[in-house]
């Protein structure tokens, strides 16, 4: 008998935190429905309600960690449009989530090459860009790339450089090139970018090819060099976000990764540095497009021309430290900077957040390779990982 | 009135044929099809490039379960000698990290195990490596402990421990003392009583805490991603990279998993052979 | 025999200090004032406060709680009348049932969770190209060619029902291996004599059985919310657009896992705790009364 009472006991308990999680929505976000869960579901109970009965909403997929969540309540209170907030932890992942089929998102916010690919799997339907009057402030930097040359499926959303991140303490000089991921100088003392695209590029970049080559004997060249580096224990291990408490925490000495997140590092870390290699590195874009079958298409429009507003760009500037590709907003933000923290932002902070011309000039951008070299990328991965 | 009871089974096997054994017939259907649709056998045709990762797997496994065992039994054993009063805390205590979740604990490794970790600072603090600098004339500043096959291993044996105490201690527990006595009486020594008649006696327990043990170890993604660093994957990684990782291909996930599959239901087969136990899972 | 002792009970100190000496990390960050697992900067409540403000946790705990308090629940039902029903069933027919039971236990986690993942995704493509299509095709036309209107039916997708369905999945054949055991052990004729004394069958089942099988039930229970609350795997493949506390600790563990989490497990852990405590203590009182009756 008494277990059953501790039973109920657990029970009410477990209800007593859901109320007091409900209450806590309610003053935290001022309205009164249990509108966004994050990365999330309790978007049961609003996907079983019909769409038809009346409630606006918009399903929307980002990477984690990659928006000023207070922009999500001032959207819903300034439209009454309910936002369901969902987060993938890559572009590859997103893509498998979007074969499955499992899902139905109206608005992602894929990078350059992950674009290309949903354009040419028809998997995006076009902007009607009437409906964005906001798209006018993007920088026409971003517009036309290579992933949308037309401007018909995209709105950029950030930008930034891939780059070395090295704690200053753990290393003899400053790092300028990419000979350092190849060489034995810090061998046990550098991680390893996990994805094959990334991984294989530097040494693109390092060989001193072009990193879309098509040219199976360069490519093969490239994980070579990887594959050797790796055997030597050059690496000790290969990660993605894993980077942040590695190199925060001083752990490894080298890692690849995105500026953006090195600014965030670097608030916990003052001794890391980064660097664009003198070789040339990669810069690339992540834009808001809308899936063919989505389902709430003006709200994801309304989404999209409220995201690409001044106002939310320098709020997700601020947050996240990736650099926006509204031109009015990048410029601004330095003033920004010093409103909000009453102190000037450190101009070398802010090249590396938005890097100048001078270092985009040596970068490129990935394009979407044809499917035999997408093939030959992942089965070279493969190799290397097993 | 027997078998107008057992019709109320009856709802409870529609719902196993269509959520336990309908998808499993389809991981078996995906297994020997294309993308496209039609039946083919590339997909085992492949497999014979991922045996080094079959047989990381299986040796990570055997190594975190046999350790588990030498760790599990004699804790099961001791743990039945103490009195109710003490046994019941101790159990509460092998249940309780359960509450946990798996992945924060073992995260918490991650920050015990780092270069810079608690451990690291600790032996630091000791002066460990300033001893082993002095004697051996190194340079040592750290112990690589993360990111090695040796974490992925401490974090099965950390996480799948209980797993092996407890079907170990309840059968030890419902052995019948008689039997022992007889056996004391008969002039055997503790160590003979326990070669003859409690190991044997308790090999259904080991039995079900081996396969508890070695099914999660070998197919395990979050831990060897956690502690190993991604540096080698195993079979739970490549399996899990064809749903949701880069390389959306869930024939040949499927196909992998079918060959992990069976070649642990085979070792299951043959383990019971060795042993019987009527009811597989005597957790409690 | 006195050395054996302290050996015996040294060895379990350091085995449970093991178990724990990560908990015990955990808790004691929770309260640490900064964002670190490896650095102490001093005592703060800060995680406590955050965690109750962050919707995005709140919601992934309240999606676990939820699911396992529903999974349990449906499960000790089915569960108990299933081994009820499988014990009046012929050896013949039960072996084979039992056995199939038993794969959700024994199948690796990852193979269940792709097994349910490709189901539930083509049962979904099935579902919405058939039933929901169709039915809405049919409101259309009555709206287009006689101006009545029926509500439309939503697409479904993979989220909270299909986790639901997977952790009921897994959690029934625990209730029945608690259960069935309890029954086997329950004297028939108890049942017979209920009913020879006037009770219907129904009377006899709650007036003799559950009595006797009530402890099987109570630990199947108790092993089905422990195991829904612990489960990732299964969850990861099985909760489409839908969080629970692992997924969301999964994807953070990559980046950084925000201390709000070692307070959220901290409160379960503590909660957890001292219901086990006052359980053992008035069981513990319980037995001593009965022994001193003795």
């Amino acid at each position: 008998m008494k277990k059953i009472t501790a039973l109920t006991l657990a029970c009410s308990l477990a209800l007593g935190l859901f109320l007091s999680g409900c209450a806590m929505e309610e003053s935290a976000s001022g309205s009164s429905s249990y509108n966004f869960t994050a990365g999330s579901g309790s978007t049961a109970g609003n996907n079983s309600s019909s769409t038809e009965s009346g409630k606006r909403e918009v399903n929307v997929c980002s990477w984690g960690e990659y928006i000023d969540e207070s922009l999500i309540y001032k959207f819903e209170e300034e439209t009454g449009i309910k936002v369901n907030y969902n987060t993938a932890p890559s572009n590859e992942e997103l893509y498998s989530l979007l074969q499955s089929g499992g899902v139905n998102y109206d608005v992602i916010v894929p990078s350059d090459y992950m674009i290309a690919r949903l354009i040419s799997e028809d998997m995006l339907q076009p902007l009607d860009y009437s409906k964005i009057p906001n798209y006018e402030k993007i920088d026409e930097q971003y517009k036309g790339l290579s992933f949308d040359p037309n401007n018909e499926y995209t709105v950029p959303y950030t930008w930034g450089t891939l780059g070395i991140i090295y704690n200053t303490t753990m290393v003899n000089e400053p790092i300028t090139s990419w000979e350092v991921m190849f060489s034995d100088e810090y061998a046990g003392n550098i991680l390893l970018i996990d994805n094959s695209r990334d991984a294989f590029g530097m040494a693109l970049y390092y060989l001193g090819y072009d990193v879309n080559t098509t040219d199976e004997a360069q490519i093969r060249e490239a994980a070579q060099l990887v594959a050797d580096a790796k055997a030597r224990g050059v690496y000790d291990g290969q990660g993605m976000d894993e980077v942040f408490q590695i190199m925060e925490g001083g752990n490894l000495a080298i890692a690849t990764y995105y500026a953006g997140d090195f600014l965030s590092m670097h608030e916990n870390n003052p001794d890391l540095a980064f660097c664009v290699p003198e070789e040339g590195s990669n810069w690339f874009v992540d834009a808001m497009c809308i899936l063919k079958n989505a389902k709430n298409v003006d709200e994801a429009h309304e989404w999209i021309n409220f995201i690409a507003s001044t106002d939310s760009n320098l709020a997700n500037m601020d947050y996240i430290w990736y650099a926006s590709p509204n031109a009015e907003a990048l410029e601004k933000y330095p003033a920004y900077y010093e409103e909000t923290y009453g102190e000037p932002l450190d101009q070398e902070l802010y090249e590396i957040m938005a890097a100048p011309k001078d270092v985009l000039a040596r970068c490129s951008m990935y394009e979407n390779l044809p499917a035999e070299t997408l093939a030959l990328y992942n089965d070279l991965w493969i190799e290397l990982g097993i | 009135m027997k078998n107008k009871i057992s019709w109320l089974a009856a709802p409870y096997v529609i719902w196993m044929a269509l959520i336990v054994v309908a998808p499993i017939i389809m991981v078996v259907i995906y297994a020997f099809t294309t993308a496209q649709g039609g039946i083919t056998l590339d997909n085992f045709a492949r497999m014979g490039t991922y045996t080094v990762i079959f047989t990381r797997s299986f040796q990570l496994a055997l190594v975190a379960t046999i350790i588990c065992l030498l760790l599990g039994y004699p804790l099961a054993y001791v743990m039945a000698k103490e009195g109710p009063g003490f046994q019941r805390i101790a159990m509460v205590l092998i249940m309780l990290p359960m509450w946990v979740n798996f992945l924060l604990r073992t995260y918490a490794w991650m920050a015990i195990l780092e270069n810079n970790g608690i451990l690291n600072n600790f032996f630091e603090a000791i002066g460990l490596f300033d001893l082993i600098n002095g004697i051996f004339g190194t340079d040592l500043t750290y112990f690589r402990m993360i990111r090695t096959q040796g974490a992925v291993v401490l974090g099965m044996v950390y996480n799948y421990l209980p797993f092996m105490v407890l079907p170990i201690y309840s059968v030890i527990i419902k052995l019948d003392h008689s039997l022992l006595e007889a056996a004391r009486d008969l002039g055997a020594n503790s160590a003979l009583v326990f070669r003859k008649v409690i190991f044997p006696l308790s090999l259904p327990g080991v039995l079900s805490g081996v396969t508890m043990v070695f099914v999660p170890s070998v197919s395990t993604f979050a831990i060897s991603r956690m502690l190993g660093g991604n540096n080698q994957m195993l079979l739970g990684n490549l399996i899990e990279q064809q749903f949701l990782g880069g390389a959306y291909n869930p024939y040949l996930g499927s196909a992998i998993a079918l060959v992990m599959m069976v070649i642990v239901i085979v070792c299951m087969v043959v383990m019971n052979h060795f042993g019987e136990g009527e009811e597989q899972a005597v957790m409690l | 025999m006195k050395q054996y002792r302290i050996g015996s009970r040294f060895y379990m100190a350091l085995i449970f200090l093991f178990l724990y000496a990560p908990i015990l990390l955990l808790v004691v960050f929770s309260f640490n004032n900064a964002n670190s697992n490896v650095v102490w900067q001093g005592f703060s409540l800060r995680w406590y406060e955050e965690l109750f403000r962050d919707r995005q946790v709140m919601g992934a705990v309240y999606n676990t709680l939820l699911v396992s308090v529903l999974a349990t629940a449906i499960s000790t039902v089915v569960g108990t009348f299933t081994a009820v029903g499988l014990f009046g069933m012929r050896r013949r027919f039960r072996d084979p049932v039992l056995t199939v039971n038993n794969i959700p236990i024994m199948n690796a986690d990852i193979v269940t969770g792709v097994a349910l993942c490709i189901f539930f995704v083509t049962a979904i493509a099935v579902w919405n190209g058939m039933i929901v299509d169709g039915w809405n095709g049919f409101v259309t036309y009555l709206e287009e060619n006689f101006r009545r209107t029926l509500p439309r039916m939503a697409e479904m997708k993979m989220g909270f029902t299909t986790l639901l369905l997977a952790h009921i999945s897994f959690d029934i054949p625990y209730v029945i291996l608690n259960v069935l055991p309890k029954l086997r052990q329950m004297d028939r004729s108890l049942i017979d004599a209920a009913q020879d004394l006037g009770c219907t069958w129904m009377g006899a089942f709650w007036k003799v059985v559950v009595p006797e099988i009530k402890p099987g039930i109570v630990s199947g229970a108790l092993i089905a919310f422990t195991m829904s609350v612990d489960d990732f795997v299964i969850s990861y493949f099985t909760a489409g657009s839908a969080s629970t506390l692992s997924i969301q600790i999964y994807g953070m563990v990559r980046k950084r896992v925000s201390p709000e989490l070692n307070a959220v497990s901290t409160l379960l852990f503590g909660v957890v705790l001292v219901l086990l405590i006052i359980i053992n203590v008035r069981e513990s009182r319980q037995e001593k009364r009965l022994s001193a009756r003795k």
